[in-house]
């Protein structure tokens, strides 16, 4: 592998695997280091497309997503870097994919898990190709000022703390990405910082070695020593000290393997990583430690020592004259994230909807604060769930009943209907669904289905103003206004709506009062005296009682009957009941594959 | 993670079933495993030869060396096999240092034979390594001289002109066979995600090629392509170790979640206990040290509870009067939510309040990385709260000054 450097300043990179978090810092980074370019030109998301919105510096930016490699490829040909967060089960074979672009050098692999045989095909094709993979299993790397992939030195504020955002002179590589984290800090404290920090990942055969990034770090003109963080287990330190023996490295090189204390325990522990399993002399981290102290590394006796051990050896270079000072800059600021602040509690944000009747953010959804599991549990019916979030309070089971009585008798009443009509027109149509369902509510209004609300409420309005049925009815006539509720096509005062009467009785057995409904029947007395068809229908039933449970309930204030009454609540109770209905014939006519309806000519006026 | 050993039960019967499926060979070889729970009549109707041939009865425990341990026996009928193993089950041997029972025996043929040929095969970052001796057999590494090796990068296939190297001096009429079995095995390795397999030895048994010891390792990392090839597999604990409940509540932990939880328990009688890895081995204090312990890459709030909770549990399981330490943190985080793994070690360290007073604990913690600075607090708001020593450090200090301090901490008289 070896050559010099894989990144820099104007390096482009694409990201595999929309992962908004670790975009976002690499574009805070890619801002604090004072880049003209996000360093993030395109997104894979595999079935996506269009664009995705993230922040450089305080600039919004539309940054376009790609569900293809080859497209994304073919979008940014300058792109070199390809940033993989696959999941294990397809992270091998997207990195293959990407590995065989022409114009991807440098492939990163984030997931833990991949299989040890599509890694050595990665691995193979990445040497006789001159390509450069690094993980699988890593948080990536880094170099400072210029570059980084991923989550790699985690926040802003360690970033800044360890001088990321500038060059310095120490190349790094290690197996672990949260150790590295560690020692981007410990480096900044004793040297001029990081230049460049690799961490291989935690597999048995990682994409690139050790030794190879050692390697790569001897040919970079601007690496003045070299630091090596190895682990016990696998012999890709001995790599590095065949290189060392042969005299291929002419920095200094500082390195500790880590793991010392799986010597204390004699069966196999299994370490954070597939590659740190421990067994075999050789791959003990003394034995390396040893084998590299022998072959001319500056290694510490402990890992405590290993900070002294970095700054001596570059307190050393500085002696020697091999050091040129950092120029030191101040990194522009990174505005903080509206919700990291909201978090904080350093500002507060108004919101722009307010909602009360049922909340989905907890373990479980809630309807007016009953969880749904109790919904379930307890044999609520459709009628309770009505009164959860249509009343937001729990309903006494008689008035749910009633509720489920009245969606039930409303439900439908045949294709010649309005609503019925216009649904059916529209299913023959050809239309969706939703499309013959709306078409049927459309007709809804004052003079289909909105009997009932007006009939509750002009009723409402009558009795509590004490009107005699009389006055209401001569009142209503005088105004123009046929009073709702009262009427029907074929029922008479000797055959009456078998609906009604159910519905009398059952609020007659159940209701602790039916004073309205008795209102209404007032009404109905004085209206069939005029004419036998004037009795009162289901509309004026409904409406009628409806008031009954509203009075009757005891949990209702008078404003809120007032406002349930204005707002019209039981125009919802009709328009929900009846959709069931429309539902149907739409059905019904999907499956009579009817066609597109035309009305007769014959039964239309034509005329001026 | 990653190469797993298998029972040899178990690679024998995998190279049998895919040596036929991927090079159309009839491998004659057949085993049967024993336990505690095996019921020798069912065994046999399933497995008739077991008593129509004479057996051979091994420990299939993961450990090798069998032979040259006593633990093996040949030449037996069924009933001897019975006896031979009733007495040894359950009964604690001691190899390597490991002190474990034997749980599972496999019995086969007792096969006569006279050569022992040798293969191994390793997977390695390049390509594998393919052995092969005609000296194999008990006496294996008193001849490595004689062992071939080979290695065939991960790019060229397998060939009969890839390991003509390792069967040139094998007699003609035998070379053919052996090198058609070197390829198929090879094959099977590579299809089934072997990391590394070894027969010590096999053999010739009318003129076929037949294996009487073998080792396996699965990449148990490929379990999600191969678990249909795999079948039934078993992944047993190497051997003498023998997870305790707390550990085995951590290991299922740790599958079920992308995150990475790890507890070992060193010694139940420590005083220095750690919900990070530390290098307390190097301070000279191992013998204190009570677990090894790593959580990484982002576990969740709750699953950071139920690991916390573990970890008190047993820091705090056998007081003792004298002061204890319990360490908390690590590095810094790369992209953990310091704040809300705390969240839940701070609600474990509320619950077991009284047990961390009565074990006379003192926390250390450390950490950074993401909001760090909430998770910190709200570890120094808790220590007071509870009115537990708590002593709180960023990434300004480093963990080994921590652990120094507490050591310094219990090893104090006061």
């Amino acid at each position: 592998m070896a050559t010099g450097q894989l990144f820099s300043k104007t390096t482009q990179a694409l990201f595999y695997n929309y992962k908004q978090l670790p975009i976002q810092r690499m574009l805070d980074f890619d801002f604090l280091c004072g880049r003209e370019t996000p360093s993030v030109a395109g997104i894979i998301n595999p079935g996506a497309e269009g664009f995705q919105k993230l922040f450089f510096g305080q600039e919004e930016i539309a940054i376009p997503v790609h569900s293809t490699i080859e497209a994304a490829c073919a979008a940014h040909p300058t792109a070199d870097v390809f940033i993989n967060f696959a999941s294990f089960r397809s992270a091998a074979a997207s990195s293959m994919s990407a590995l065989k672009q022409p114009t991807i050098k440098v492939v990163a692999i984030i997931a833990e898990g991949v299989p040890e045989a599509d890694t050595k095909q990665l691995i193979a094709y990445a040497r006789s190709n001159n390509k450069v993979v690094i993980g699988p299993a890593t948080v990536g790397g880094i170099q400072a000022g210029a570059f980084k992939i991923g989550d790699t030195a985690g926040t802003i504020d360690n970033i800044i703390h360890c001088k990321l955002y500038r060059p310095g002179s120490v190349g790094f590589v290690s197996k672990s990405g949260g150790m590295s984290n560690e020692l981007y800090n410990s480096i900044a404290r004793v040297t001029d910082g990081i230049y460049e920090g690799i961490a291989i990942g935690g597999d048995v055969f990682p994409g690139s070695t050790l030794s190879d990034h050692v390697l790569r770090f001897n040919n970079i003109p601007q690496v003045k020593m070299i630091v090596v963080l190895g682990e016990l287990g696998g012999r890709d330190e001995y790599s590095l000290v065949e290189a060392l023996k042969q005299g291929k490295i002419n920095k200094p090189v500082v390195a500790w393997v880590s793991g010392t204390c799986a010597r204390l325990f004699k069966s196999e522990v299994q370490f954070g990583h597939a590659g740190a399993k421990s067994g075999g002399e050789m791959e003990s981290a003394q034995a390396k430690n040893q084998a590299l102290r022998d072959t001319g590394a500056v290694v510490p006796t402990s890992y405590e020592a290993f900070e002294s051990s970095i700054k001596e050896t570059f307190d050393k270079l500085i002696e020697d004259g091999k050091i040129t000072p950092v120029k030191e800059v101040t990194p522009p600021q990174i505005p903080e994230d509206l919700n990291t602040a909201i978090k904080s509690g350093k500002v507060r944000a108004p919101t722009h909807i307010i909602s009360t009747i049922s909340d989905d953010r907890g373990e479980e959804p809630c309807y007016a604060g009953v969880p749904m599991s109790s919904i379930v549990e307890q044999g609520f019916g459709v009628g309770d769930v009505i009164s959860l979030l249509w009343f937001k309070r729990s309903l006494p089971r008689y008035c749910s009943r009633f509720i489920e009585i009245c969606i039930m008798l409303c439900a439908d009443h045949g294709p010649c209907v309005s609503g019925a009509h216009n649904t059916i027109v529209t299913a023959r149509a050809g239309k969706d669904l939703v499309s013959s369902l709306v078409s049927g509510l459309l007709t809804i209004g004052p003079r289909f289905g909105g009997a009932i609300d007006d009939a509750a409420r002009y009723l409402k309005d009558a009795y509590d103003r004490n009107l005699t049925p009389y006055e209401f009815v001569e009142g209503m006539k005088k105004k123009g206004i046929r009073v709702p509720g009262i009427g029907h096509r074929i029922k008479r005062g000797d055959n009456r709506d078998k609906r009604v009467e159910l519905l009398q009785r059952y609020a007659r057995e159940n209701f602790p009062s039916v004073k309205y409904m008795e209102y209404a029947v007032q009404v109905e007395t004085y209206t069939l005296s005029k004419a036998n068809n004037l009795v009162l229908n289901v509309d004026g039933a409904i409406g009628s009682l409806f008031l009954d449970l509203l009075a009757g309930s005891g949990m209702f204030t008078k404003q809120e009957i007032d406002e349930i009454v204005e707002i019209g609540y039981l125009n919802g109770l009709f328009v929900l009941a009846r959709s069931i209905g429309l539902i149907g014939h739409t059905f019904d006519q999907k499956r009579l594959k009817q066609p597109l309806y035309r009305h007769p000519w014959e039964d239309v006026l034509y005329t001026k | 993670m990653a190469r797993k050993k298998i029972r040899e039960y178990d690679s024998k019967r995998l190279l049998k079933q895919h040596l036929k499926r991927l090079a159309g060979f009839d491998l004659q070889i057949c085993s049967a495993q024993v336990n505690e729970s095996t019921d020798f009549t069912e065994l046999t109707n399933k497995e008739p030869w077991l008593s129509s041939t004479r057996l051979v009865v091994k420990p299939d425990m993961l450990f090798g060396k069998r032979g040259k341990s006593g633990l093996v026996a040949l030449n037996l009928d069924l009933a001897q096999v019975a006896e031979f193993v009733k007495a040894r089950l359950s009964v604690e041997v001691e190899m390597g240092g490991c002190k474990a029972p034997i749980t599972t025996f496999i019995v086969e043929p007792f096969v006569p034979h006279d050569q022992e040929y040798y293969l191994s095969i390793v997977s390695e970052r390049l390509g594998s390594t393919v052995s092969f001796s005609e000296c194999g057999g008990i006496e294996i590494e008193e001849n490595w001289d004689k062992v071939k090796t080979i290695f065939l990068p991960t790019e060229k296939p397998m060939t009969l002109e890839a390991c003509a190297p390792l069967i040139a001096t094998l007699a003609l009429e035998v070379r053919g066979k052996i090198g058609d079995f070197i390829m198929g095995v090879f094959s099977v390795f590579q299809d089934l995600d072997f990391s590394f397999l070894e027969m010590n030895p096999f053999t010739l048994v009318n003129e076929e090629p037949y294996p009487l010891d073998m080792r396996g390792e699965l990449d148990d990392t490929a379990a999600f392509k191969n678990f249909k090839k795999w079948g039934e597999i078993e992944f047993p604990l190497p051997f003498g170790r023998v997870l305790s409940p707390t550990e085995n509540f951590i290991h299922t932990l740790d599958e079920k979640t992308s995150a990475s939880l790890k507890f070992t328990v060193l010694n139940p009688k420590g005083r220095i206990w750690t919900m990070v890895a530390v290098e307390v081995g190097d301070l000279g204090y191992a013998s204190e040290l009570g677990n090894y312990a790593e959580y990484s890459g982002a576990p969740n709030e709750e699953e950071v509870l139920q690991y916390a909770r573990v970890v008190i549990d047993c820091a705090t399981a056998n007081p003792d009067g004298r002061k204890r330490a319990l360490l908390i943190g690590g590095g810094i985080a790369n992209f953990t939510d310091v704040a809300a793994t705390f969240n839940g070690i701070v609600q474990a360290l509320r619950e077991k309040e009284s047990k961390l007073k009565a074990a006379r604990m003192h926390i250390y913690v450390r950490r950074g990385g993401p909001n760090y600075q909430i998770g910190l607090a709200k570890m120094r708001a808790l220590g007071e709260e509870l009115g537990v020593p708590l002593e709180v450090y960023g990434p300004e200090a480093t963990m080994t000054g921590i652990c120094k301090e507490a050591i310094e901490c219990i090893m104090s008289t006061a």
